[in-house]
């Protein structure tokens, strides 16, 4: 077990979150892969911190698991309300403004 | 950054956890708080709980206060702020270990995101009462909006940044999709949401790297760690920083990480586009700049060229599109992209001198809100008569709204860079930045953003054109009933802007970088 191991974890997380997010249409999905980039990050803090001796990192990681609820609760909020008005998630049907 | 770092083994992972839970036994004492110095966010976050509470025993007995109680709690917090102000030599205050300081810096933005919280609650209270939408909770959410907004002006930590970030952002997210049954606004909701959060995550991950790279939050031991570092650049440092200026990138629209920006702009309540595109992004600069000039200050051989490169896109692309909007909403939302290249552009040779870019970028932000919010509650005014956020519906307002018309003009004069307006002298301040050190990618960046100028001004004064000289589409020169708020708030936008072309607003802000370089 060494420390770069953690951080292979987290890169190939964050990876796959990366990917979620560009690649899928769900909008529930792509939330959930974005859950995965946090996660990411939450590994990186609490292996650093683990490995400085310092309290930092943890505490860092339950910032942004606090602060992750509250996104996803939006998140969720935003999704069920486009779910009312159009009867689907699918993100790439959310095409009226031209960007 | 030790060789080791790769080489730990597990033993000494979990020797760390355990010498971080049980080594700090000793009796805990309650760290002195500086009330005073928290007094604005502790003001704002009261009394937003407080026009909570009203407005739930209230409910429509109480709704049509909502808006000027909001106001009124902006303006109550802008009391200490101008008390500390007074204080002079008494700054900087430090408080909670380093991790959050007052300065001159911090209480100019806090003072620049109270006042433009206040004129979005003016902007938005006929907006929001006559829409028939849920009108008090916009204000509560706005005010937890600005509370994130000064949080992120004393910011000096990785963390507190963080939070201050997603307390601009996660308010937003809901007020951008607040059209309930409207499939625009719930699509500009969504994109700015998922977006946003996207661009946390890259953030945060740039955040966890800097944070190993350094063994600390606060940005002073960031930078003074980063410091020791400087010959062998370590890949640490190098994937952190990439990723926190992206992270950053999204949140202040730069190309190529815009895409969601004019999308938000045109489907969300025009109020709350003008919030978007002055408050929220500024807190965003603000930001950047804190990280940048703070923690990352010993690391311009990675930041300067990323920073080029965004800044000089930032500014053509945000242009060439502009060039060919014919909705007033989406012109300006390409034309703020394009304004956030020319904010960005001193961070490309911050290096020569940290005051002077960070002083040419608070001017900058200080101008671009007065002049930006001027100009969208010029729009919000004009679409009270014509329901339309189409460029040939300003035809023939001159006929009809004379005083209206004038205001306009002097903000896209303003917006375009024409002196005496307040444009010119932020524009100018970039530019002396940028030629400072007189190396060649400076000067380079800057001949970028003067062509840039010269571009904006043909759709600029475009509008101004349509507004003096063309007739209105459907010949209707009845005049518009302007509400009192919105003649407040024009006023107040159009004095600030034409009074900081000719006396700089932006004090001197050099007593930043001794709390920077002092640390906890």
């Amino acid at each position: 077990m060494f420390l770069n191991q953690f951080l292979f974890l987290a890169a190939a997380l964050f990876c796959i979150g990366i990917y979620g997010v560009l690649v899928r249409k769900n909008g529930v999905l792509v939330l959930m892969s974005i859950e995965l980039i946090l996660n990411a990050v939450n590994i990186n803090l609490v292996a650093f911190g683990a490995y400085r001796g310092d309290i930092g990192g943890q505490v860092f990681a339950l910032f942004v698991i606090a602060v992750a609820a509250a996104e996803v609760g939006v998140g969720l909020a935003i999704v069920l309300l486009i779910y009312r008005n159009r009867r689907s998630i699918d993100v790439a049907e959310a095409n009226l403004l031209k960007g | 950054m030790p060789s080791t770092l790769w080489g730990a083994d597990v033993g000494s992972i979990v020797a760390g956890l355990l010498a971080t839970t049980t080594a700090d036994t000793a009796e805990f004492v309650r760290p002195a708080i500086d009330w005073h110095a928290f007094a604005p966010e502790l003001i704002v976050l009261g009394w937003g709980a407080l026009v909570t509470v009203i407005d739930i025993i209230g409910l429509e007995r109480t709704r049509r206060f909502m808006p000027s109680l909001t106001g009124i709690g902006f303006l109550l917090a802008m009391i200490p702020v101008l008390t500390l102000w007074d204080l002079d030599g008494d700054l900087p205050r430090v408080l909670f270990d380093g991790a959050y300081v007052v300065d001159n810096y911090a209480l100019v933005l806090k003072g620049l995101f109270l006042l433009s919280g206040y004129v979005i609650v003016l902007l938005s209270t006929n907006y929001m009462a006559e829409g028939d939408y849920h009108d008090s909770e916009f204000y509560q959410l706005i005010a937890a909006s600005v509370l994130g907004m000064l949080v992120m002006t004393s910011a000096r930590d990785l963390v507190s940044i963080f939070i201050a970030l997603e307390l601009v952002s996660i308010p937003a997210y809901l007020m951008a999709a607040w059209r309930k049954r409207d499939l625009k606004s719930n699509e500009a909701g969504l994109k700015y949401m998922l977006m946003g959060v996207f661009a946390s995550g890259i953030l945060l991950y740039g955040m966890s790297m800097l944070y190993g790279a350094a063994g600390d939050t606060r940005l002073s031991v960031i930078g003074e760690s980063l410091a020791g570092d400087a010959d062998g650049v370590s890949p640490f440092i190098v994937i952190g920083t990439l990723f926190t200026i992206i992270g950053f990138a999204f949140k202040v629209s730069a190309v190529p990480f815009h895409t969601w920006a004019p999308d938000t702009y045109e489907g969300a309540p025009t109020p709350l586009t003008a919030f978007l595109a002055v408050a929220s992004k500024a807190a965003g600069f603000v930001g950047l700049v804190t990280i940048v000039l703070d923690g990352l200050r010993e690391v311009p051989s990675i930041v300067e060229p990323l920073m080029w490169i965004l800044a000089a896109l930032t500014m053509t692309v945000g242009n060439l599109i502009a060039l060919r909007q014919t909705n007033v909403v989406r012109m300006l939302a390409y034309s703020g992209i394009a304004q956030a290249g020319y904010m960005m552009a001193p961070l490309a040779v911050y290096s020569t001198s940290p005051e002077l870019v960070r002083e040419s970028i608070v001017t900058y932000l200080v101008i671009y809100a007065a002049m930006n919010l001027g100009a969208f509650a010029v729009v919000i005014v004009a679409a009270r008569k014509t329901r339309s956020g189409e460029i040939e519906s300003f035809g023939g307002l001159f006929r009809y709204a004379p005083g209206v018309t004038v205001t306009m003009t002097v903000f896209l004069f303003s917006l375009t860079g024409i002196p005496p307006m307040g444009g010119w002298l932020a524009k100018f301040q970039v530019f002396n930045a940028l030629i400072e050190g007189r190396t060649g990618w400076g000067v380079g960046l800057a001949v970028i953003a003067s062509i840039n100028s010269v571009v904006a001004a043909f759709y600029y004064l475009n509008v101004a054109k349509f507004m003096w000289f063309m007739p209105a589409p459907d010949d209707d020169y009845s005049p518009i009933r302007v509400p009192s708020a919105l003649i407040f708030a024009l006023g107040v936008t159009v004095i600030v802007t034409v009074i900081s072309g000719v006396s700089p607003l932006v004090p001197d802000l050099t007593d930043f970088t001794e709390v920077a370089t002092a640390g906890p």
